[in-house]
């Protein structure tokens, strides 16, 4: 499949009753209510008589709680309930994988923005004047926001279990190998945020015996479930969660940020209970990807072969520790990037601060690894004087290598394919600089000069990841499918506890059904969990996991149709059985209608579906750590006005391997989405702080790609298939991120000599305002060796 | 303190009207005065007293006639939401930086959340919903689903009705920052991304939204 950011190929005309099969593009399922704005978000929920929670946070990063006075608070008229840390009825604390962060703060506050009070009001007005009657004796305490400060001996402890939340050391082949060519460097990586455009928002609504019910947005509704009950002290079967629609997620939506509170509101007053977070509190109530800094040292023979790699990567967790120990392991598995590399030695820290939590975002600890290993290939590469995408088709891994942690390379692992795609694909037409239309410089029309100071600039990068959870997680996924009759027609209904976030995991679901069943009518039915777990909708897994769990509930009920049929018309059939257009055929032969089948009552099956297990890392980081690996490649061309620092992102042509194409228009929509996060980090995005202050939580000040800022994507799409997942098909949602970062700054590099070893990469930089040295002439247009060096000598 | 976190915490109130609260600056965020948490707004249309003034307007929303009364500082994004029940324009920022609450105000593409009701009595409001006519989807509707110019869909409702009004400011020969003559427009693909600028896509289905509302324009 080949694509360009306006396709050709034809659209799909509307049939929303359609879901198509496997294979095929088709509008979503729930686009008709997204178009028109009726679809259910949970910030547009309302119930009668609701009231409205809000939540008084810490101005401060790091302080003692003296005392809470919420006296005045609670005489307010129009004010219901008024909760903090003591009336939190079971475990005062929360976490996916660590139970460390408090529900409401008590003796301590570890981070700007930590809740300390909640409030339900009749009113948003009243809910929030009620905060300000609260009083909070605070002592400020000094705040750590260095995680390598947070790392010495002497530094005070945020946590009992010191400032350390996880370190992972991997020591693979001759750990004191040493090379000819050695090339080293220091690289950084900022803050970015989600920034998914619906903020935090849901609505919790008592049962009147106790229990509660919870329609909010999220990525994964049995997490989120069970950490409620813990923390409601009630059994998991009286905390009950429907998904709403979903703003957006991109992994800021897997820990809690208002779940627990409005329970508790709403438990306590009796009432229904509406949050919704506004955009500042946005930024103050989710996790963002953490900030890293990795120092690296790459060895290899004078023809280009990597002796060694050793790496160590310090990452900022923030306060508390969300899915950090995750993201510690995956950036050490990943440390090296697709490459054969012998010998290796990685040590990857996860430290406390009094900066925000972190935890997920969209390639989940490889992101930042990645753009440090690619910049070192390419001082590798200039180092060597060879082209760069050589070096890496020289080292690339192969299916049978081993990786750093121990792990045999599978089939497939296109690395040098995917390279040699994008190196092959068509160059952009290059256009003169000078008279050209502004609309088309670096800063289109705002830029003031005639384009005197453009440069342009080619870069490539590739990474991988791992699919779905690892480390021996059990991982799964349940799907309930029943088949009945309805009107004289057959219909499917599924039934999952996935979570669709815009990736669109409903359409997925009712073509997988309809390919296996053969039915035309499908309804996806509400996510919630009444149903067990279907897993998160993180680490590009739904497809495989949840889409594996369909597949399964589907083949059940179709053996059971077979079974019917075999009661019914006997074994004679002269042909296998097989559904098709609502009906059971033999061969070619109709046997007999679904509808007439099904008469006297259908058929429903549900099924839990697990991938192959994965195992813990060991004392050396070795271990069959993951189940499924996923491939990209990026090459960027760039143009920058090195005088004004602005940058014009030309072109981003990208090759990727995805197993099975299930949904073509659904999947270049996430890789159009990948690449543009990847080119917020690169050029725009980071959570700026301060003293453990965040300074810019707003959309005018952290700034977000537009339209404007997009790039045609080129896109090939390999289909090599995974002979364990369902259809061969491999998650897609996370590589179009990882790779695109350091394939622009490589571009940026390309135009500009500049260092630029940290991301986001600012103008200031570009134009040499901040310190950014240049090593040697730029050279516009090329990406061939350059006989400058730009790394130093270890 | 802080005097930019200050004023994104009262952003609906107009720089005059923040002296008659109580709860001022220094209260929010000065040191250990009785309050110290920090704020965060929610719309104030439903507060009653303190001085402030409510008033009676009429709008016309998707052809429907609402009169109501709004505290004279409600903004038409938290009327429409929060009075009338209409949810179609979202709340993404609330201070105009994401566009996903456009609708149009007597038939022009308006950020709503920056756009005071009271300012506006009699206007006839148009959102994505009300696009439709007769329960059938608008041509802008069925361009996006067809080009799948959307994901998570919050965006969505504000992007149509901007492309919708959009179409109209090109119909009537308005200019753009990127017109290439400066007179004579033409709807080309640069026209297209400097008039939808202003509608941020977190999911980033831009290069969708190019070809859907290409498609529209052409017929």
């Amino acid at each position: 499949m080949k694509a360009e950011s306006a396709p050709t190929r034809e659209r799909p005309k509307i049939l929303p009753s359609n879901p198509g099969k496997i294979g095929e593009s088709r509008p979503r399922a729930d686009g008709v209510p997204k178009v028109r704005g009726e679809f259910e978000y949970s910030s547009d929920l309302r119930v009668d008589g609701m009231l409205w929670g809000a939540t008084l946070r810490s101005p401060h990063p790091h302080a003692n709680i003296w005392s809470i006075d919420t006296a005045e608070a609670e005489d307010m008229p129009g004010v219901y309930s008024v909760l903090t840390h003591e009336d939190v009825p079971g475990r005062k604390v929360y976490g996916m994988e660590v139970p460390d962060q408090p529900v409401l703060a008590w003796e301590h506050v570890r981070y700007e923005g930590e809740p300390i009070a909640v409030v339900a009001a009749d009113h948003p007005e009243t809910a929030r004047r009620a905060l300000e009657k609260i009083a909070v004796d605070y002592e400020i305490l000094d705040p750590i926001t260095d995680p390598a400060e947070a790392l010495r001996e002497d530094t005070p402890k945020l946590h009992l279990s010191g400032n350390v939340l996880k370190e992972v050391h991997i020591k693979h082949g001759d750990v004191e190998a040493t090379a000819d060519v050695v090339v080293s460097g220091e690289y950084e990586v900022g803050m970015q945020d989600q920034a998914f455009l619906g903020p935090e928002s849901g609505m919790a609504v008592p049962d009147g015996r106790g229990g509660v019910d919870l329609f909010i947005s999220t990525q994964w509704l049995h997490i989120d479930r069970d950490q409620i009950a813990e923390s409601l002290d009630l059994p998991p079967e009286d905390v009950r969660l429907t998904l709403s629609g979903v703003g957006g997620a991109f992994g800021g939506r897997e820990d809690l940020s208002m779940q627990i509170h409005s329970c508790m509101l709403a438990l306590d007053a009796g009432r229904p209970v509406k949050m919704m977070y506004n955009r500042e509190e946005s930024f103050y109530g989710h996790v963002h990807r953490h900030p890293c800094k990795m120092e690296y040292e790459h060895g290899a023979d004078r023809e280009g072969n990597l002796v060694y790699v050793k790496a160590r990567l310090v990452f900022d967790g923030g306060a508390y520790a969300s899915s950090s120990n995750a993201v510690c392991l995956n950036a050490g598995t990943f440390a090296c990037g697709p490459y054969d590399v012998p010998n290796a030695r990685i040590d990857s820290y996860m430290l406390y601060t009094n900066n925000p939590p972190c935890g997920a975002m969209r390639g989940f600890g490889a992101v930042q690894v990645c753009f440090a290993h690619e910049t070192q290939m390419d001082k590798l590469a200039n180092k060597l004087g060879m082209n760069p995408v050589e070096l890496r088709l020289k080292n690339a891994m192969k299916p049978g290598d081993k990786f750093p942690f121990g792990q045999t390379v599978p089939e497939p692992a296109p690395v040098a394919e995917i390279l040699e795609r994008v190196e092959n694909m068509p160059m952009p037409e290059e256009e003169e600089i000078i008279g050209r239309d502004l609309r088309r410089l670096p800063g289109g029309v705002s830029n003031v000069t005639r384009g005197e100071g453009v440069k342009r600039g080619v870069g490539y990068a590739v990474g991988y990841k791992n699919i779905g959870f690892s480390a021996g997680f059990d991982d799964y996924s349940t799907a309930s499918i029943a088949l009945s009759v309805e009107d004289g027609e057959p219909i499917i209904y599924v039934h999952t506890a996935a979570a669709e976030v815009g990736q669109g995991g409903v359409t997925l679901q009712a073509q997988i059904s309809r390919t296996e069943l053969g039915v035309e009518n499908v309804a996806v039915l509400p996510a919630d969990t009444r149903i067990g777990s279907a897993g998160s909708t993180s680490a590009s897994r739904q497809s495989y996991v949840t889409g594996g769990a369909v597949k399964m509930a589907c083949e059940a009920v179709r053996g059971k149709v077979f079974e019917r049929v075999r009661e019914e018309f006997g074994d004679e059939f002269g042909g296998e059985l097989s559904m098709e257009d609502g009906s059971v055929l033999a061969g070619n032969r109709r046997i007999v209608a679904l509808a007439e089948l099904l008469e006297n009552g259908g058929i429903e099956e549900t099924v839990v579906y697990r991938h192959k297990p994965t195992y813990p890392l060991d004392e050396n980081g070795q271990g069959d750590a993951h189940f499924q690996f996923a491939f990209a490649a990026h090459r960027a061309v760039v143009e920058v006005d090195e005088e004004l620092g602005l940058v014009r992102v030309v072109e981003i042509a990208t090759a990727q391997d995805v197993g099975k194409i299930m949904n073509p228009q659904s999947l270049e929509g996430q890789i159009q989405g990948g690449v543009a996060q990847g080119l917020g980090l690169a050029l725009l995005e980071e959570i700026q702080m301060k003293d453990g202050k965040v300074q810019n939580a707003s959309f005018t000040d952290y700034l977000l790609p537009t339209i404007l800022d997009m790039p045609p994507v080129r896109m090939e799409v390999l289909e090599l298939a995974d002979p364990d997942s369902p259809y061969g098909l491999k998650g897609v949602g996370e590589p179009p991120t990882i790779s695109s970062t350091p394939a622009i700054v490589a571009a940026l590099r390309d135009a500009t000599g500049r260092e630029l070893n940290r991301v986001p990469v600012k103008p200031e930089q570009l134009a040499g305002i901040e310190g950014e040295p240049i090593r040697r002439a730029p050279q516009p247009g090329s990406r061939g060796p350059v006989a400058d060096d730009l790394g130093s000598e270890a | 303190m802080r005097q930019r976190l200050a004023g994104h915490s009262v952003p609906f109130l107009p720089p005059g009207m923040v002296s008659g609260f109580e709860f001022q600056e220094k209260h929010m965020f000065g040191d250990r005065q009785f309050a110290e948490g920090r704020m965060f707004a929610f719309p104030s249309h439903y507060l009653k007293g303190d001085g402030f003034m409510d008033a009676e307007i009429t709008l016309r929303v998707d052809g429907e006639e609402h009169r109501l009364t709004v505290d004279t500082r409600t903004t038409i994004l938290d009327a429409l939401r929060e009075s009338i029940g209409n949810t179609s324009p979202k709340k993404g920022c609330d201070h105009g930086q994401c566009g996903a609450c456009t609708v149009l105000l007597d038939g022009r593409r308006v950020n709503s959340c920056l756009t005071l009701a009271v300012a506006h009595d009699g206007a006839e409001v148009t959102t994505s919903e009300g696009l439709s006519e007769n329960g059938e989807l608008h041509p802008m509707h069925r361009s996006f689903m067809e080009h799948d110019a959307f994901q998570c869909g919050y965006c969505t409702p504000g992007q149509i009705v901007s492309a919708v009004g959009m179409l109209d400011e090109v119909e009537a020969g308005w200019t753009s920052h990127a017109t290439e003559d400066g007179e004579n427009v033409s709807l080309s693909d640069e026209e297209i991304r400097e008039r939808m600028s202003g509608n941020l896509c977190r999911c980033a289905a831009y290069a969708n939204m190019l070809p859907a509302i290409k498609e529209v324009s052409d017929r």
